[in-house]
């Protein structure tokens, strides 16, 4: 049992850190970027790239992933997302864009970086064995602080520099912000950056461990929308504890239910119907938005 | 200065006019539908470019005498997106160009789904997909272009049993039409020699990344012999890399074909030991033709992919079938006819090894090309042959 909640709370870490980028978008624009699991897979190949390939340091690679998704954010909320929302007030328009830019990405990923599954080498060797009772290889125990400093890092900086504050006011309430002298464009696009950016910096982590390829975006994005329901669409602390609902009842369910087939997907998705069906904005959403 | 000039003009012009590419061929069209994005995008685009390289090398090289003509070869290609609704699109496409061999589709579903278009529309077609229906009578238009994993299994097994002292065999499978079949004729071959199965139930979704809690109740039933049924090339090495980290020692192998490169960079030596089935593909049974294929490859897209031991093989027997008989260009009935009887070098492999469809055994017709099972072991980032075995 200590090995499934061990594997829980590590799948949990990083679920949390994946959802974090898109319920902030959806936050402050109201976008469901669909494109957030492309994002991620970029990041995931710049990695590659500048630690597998390039043979420079983790660190740097690993910002590297973060400015480039930052830039690759900014520049998509400044040139396609923003003229969308000014001309449309359909939010379809928004979504459509959203999936255009998913197979876009999708596509030119696939061209630069091949088919194929790519690894790069691990950042720490050995393995922590307790007593056969939990196994965890030490370079996933790092990746797992490390996605849980990066959270914590992020709720930090939205409750207390002045960016934040500016981002939550846009959250809260758009108009009352703009009101109150907040730039509704310069926070979103910094807001679409900083989402952008943290779909990159766990892609970034994640290739050390899993690796990454160029089909992947798809179901990462829609996992990610999976946490995003659980816990409340545009609310942080809801996307943490979607990750961390998630990341156990996969861990739990694959452990109990194994002798039965791949029933625990199976029961997830039967019990998050039954759940939004009750309480369709999720854990710690409002009702009205 | 002059004369040399104009001699060297002449010179070029003449060997530019016998030059084979500027000849006026005619054009034969070759068909690929298969999965060439998304997460399998692998499995289709090995097969995709294995035949443009093909294709390519031949037309340089003058192209294809089949009759009296000489044929440069085109592959006309349809990504099916591993969407069976998708896969019968490309099949009515392939028809509307007048295409009647097709090479593909990749997986169970697709493959079964085109066939109703290829036997109304006159088409033969070489899927990578595992389903007996396929290629038993009353079909007639499909042909197996690889190993199936339960000929090669039960062999693999065997071989395991006999050098390896293996005695208990746990199988995984992603969820999905392919790997559970595989999945299953693995289970009962593995009965069928006496193997005691401990898991065969557990499964993972194909999208997984984190193979850890999966893979945490299979190794509890301490398995000998971890399968990997039907893995994706970009699975296998993270399931690899979870098992070995859990603490296994045992041995894994999987009935696929998986590329060195990628079990390298995903698992690293944790992968050494991986046993899995290949075509023409360790270095000591390859020929000279297999290696200038490797280079072609590479010069086009600037990365082999191992699959393509095995994918380099359809387009061969289809163009190696038609020059044995012309008339099975316009003819899928000729082209049946001809199977039978059919025998041609195979120029990838040492040794005396030829191509000819089998199948009887398994399907009671030929239906099935005739790949050499190479069954390989990973050892720093290369295969190594284990065995060689052949298909009936």
């Amino acid at each position: 049992m200590e090995q499934v909640i061990a594997n829980g709370l590590y799948l949990g870490a990083q679920y949390a850190l994946i959802a974090l980028g898109l319920t902030l978008i959806f936050a402050l624009m109201n976008v469901l970027n669909f494109a957030h699991g492309q994002m991620y897979v970029l990041g995931g190949f710049v990695t590659y790239v500048i630690y597998g390939q390039l043979g420079l340091p983790f660190v740097v690679a690993l910002i590297a992933s973060a400015i480039t998704l930052a830039a690759v954010g900014a520049m998509i909320e400044i040139y396609l997302f923003r003229p969308v929302i000014r001309k449309s007030h359909r939010e379809e328009s928004t979504m459509l864009l959203a999936a255009a830019i998913a197979f876009f990405l999708d596509a030119v990923i696939l061209l630069l970086f091949g088919e194929k599954q790519r690894g790069v080498p691990k950042i720490l060797d050995g393995v922590l064995n307790w007593d056969f009772r939990i196994i965890m290889p030490y370079d996933r125990i790092a990746i797992g602080v490390l996605a849980i400093l990066i959270i914590a890092a992020f709720i930090l900086y939205m409750q207390y520099s002045k960016t934040g504050r500016a981002m939550r006011a846009l959250a809260q309430d758009r108009v009352a912000a703009q009101l109150m002298g907040v730039q509704v464009d310069r926070y979103s696009m910094i807001g679409f950056a900083i989402g952008a950016m943290l779909a990159g910096v766990v892609g970034g982590l994640l290739v050390t461990i899993t690796g990454v390829n160029s089909g992947i975006g798809g179901p990462i994005s829609i996992k990610a929308f999976m946490m995003v329901m659980i816990g409340g669409a545009g609310v942080v602390s809801g996307a943490i504890a979607g990750g961390f609902i998630l990341g156990m009842a996969e861990s739990v369910g694959l452990s109990v239910f194994s002798g039965y087939g791949d029933v625990t997907y199976l029961i997830i998705f039967a019990s998050l119907m039954v759940f939004l069906a009750i309480r369709p904005q999720g854990l710690m959403g409002k009702p009205w938005g | 200065m002059k004369l040399l000039i104009r001699s060297a003009l002449v010179a070029a012009l003449s060997v530019g006019l016998m030059s084979p590419s500027l000849a006026e061929n005619k054009l034969l069209k070759i068909g690929f539908v298969g999965v060439t994005s998304g997460p399998a995008a692998s499995w289709g685009i090995s097969n995709q470019r294995s035949m443009e390289t093909r294709a390519a090398w031949l037309n340089e090289t003058g192209g294809v005498k089949i009759g009296d003509d000489t044929y440069d070869v085109e592959i006309v290609s349809f990504d099916d997106q591993k969407d069976p609704k998708r896969a019968i699109a490309g099949m009515e496409k392939m028809a509307q160009e007048g295409i009647h061999y097709v090479v593909g589709p990749n997986v169970d579903d697709g493959a079964a789904a085109v066939r109703p278009v290829a036997e109304k529309n006159g088409i033969m077609y070489f899927p990578y997909a595992f389903p007996k229906e396929l290629y038993m009578a009353p079909a007639s238009n499909a042909v197996l272009g690889m190993v199936a994993n339960y000929q090669s299994g039960p062999a693999i097994y065997k071989y395991l049993m006999e050098n390896k002292g293996v005695k208990k065999v746990a199988f995984i499978a992603a969820n999905e039409s392919d790997p559970l079949s595989q999945r299953d004729g693995g289970v009962a071959a593995a009965k069928a020699l006496g193997l005691e199965v401990v898991a065969d139930k557990n499964t993972y979704q194909n999208d997984t990344r984190d193979f850890v809690p999966v893979l945490t109740p299979v190794l509890r039933t301490k398995p000998d012999l971890l399968v990997l049924s039907g893995v994706a090339p970009g699975n296998a090495p993270l399931l690899i890399r979870a098992a070995r980290e859990l603490g296994y020692q045992g041995l894994i192998s999987t009935e696929t074909a998986q590329d060195a490169q990628v079990l390298q960079e995903g698992a690293g030596e944790l992968a050494n030991g991986f046993i899995s089935v290949g075509g023409a593909s360790t270095p000591e049974i390859r020929t000279e033709a297999m290696e200038e294929f490797i280079e072609r490859y590479t010069a086009m897209f600037g990365e082999y992919n191992d699959e393509s031991n095995t994918k380099v093989y359809a387009l061969e027997y289809i163009l190696e079938t038609m020059k044995a008989n012309p008339a099975s260009m316009a003819s899928v009935e000729e082209f049946q006819k001809t199977m039978d009887t059919f025998e041609a070098p195979n120029i990838y492999m040492k040794g005396d090894a030829m191509l000819k469809y089998v199948g009887m055994t398994s399907f009671g017709q030929k239906r099935q090309v005739s790949v050499p099972m190479v069954v390989n072991e990973y050892v720093d980032g290369e295969f190594k042959t284990l065995f060689i075995a052949e298909v009936d």
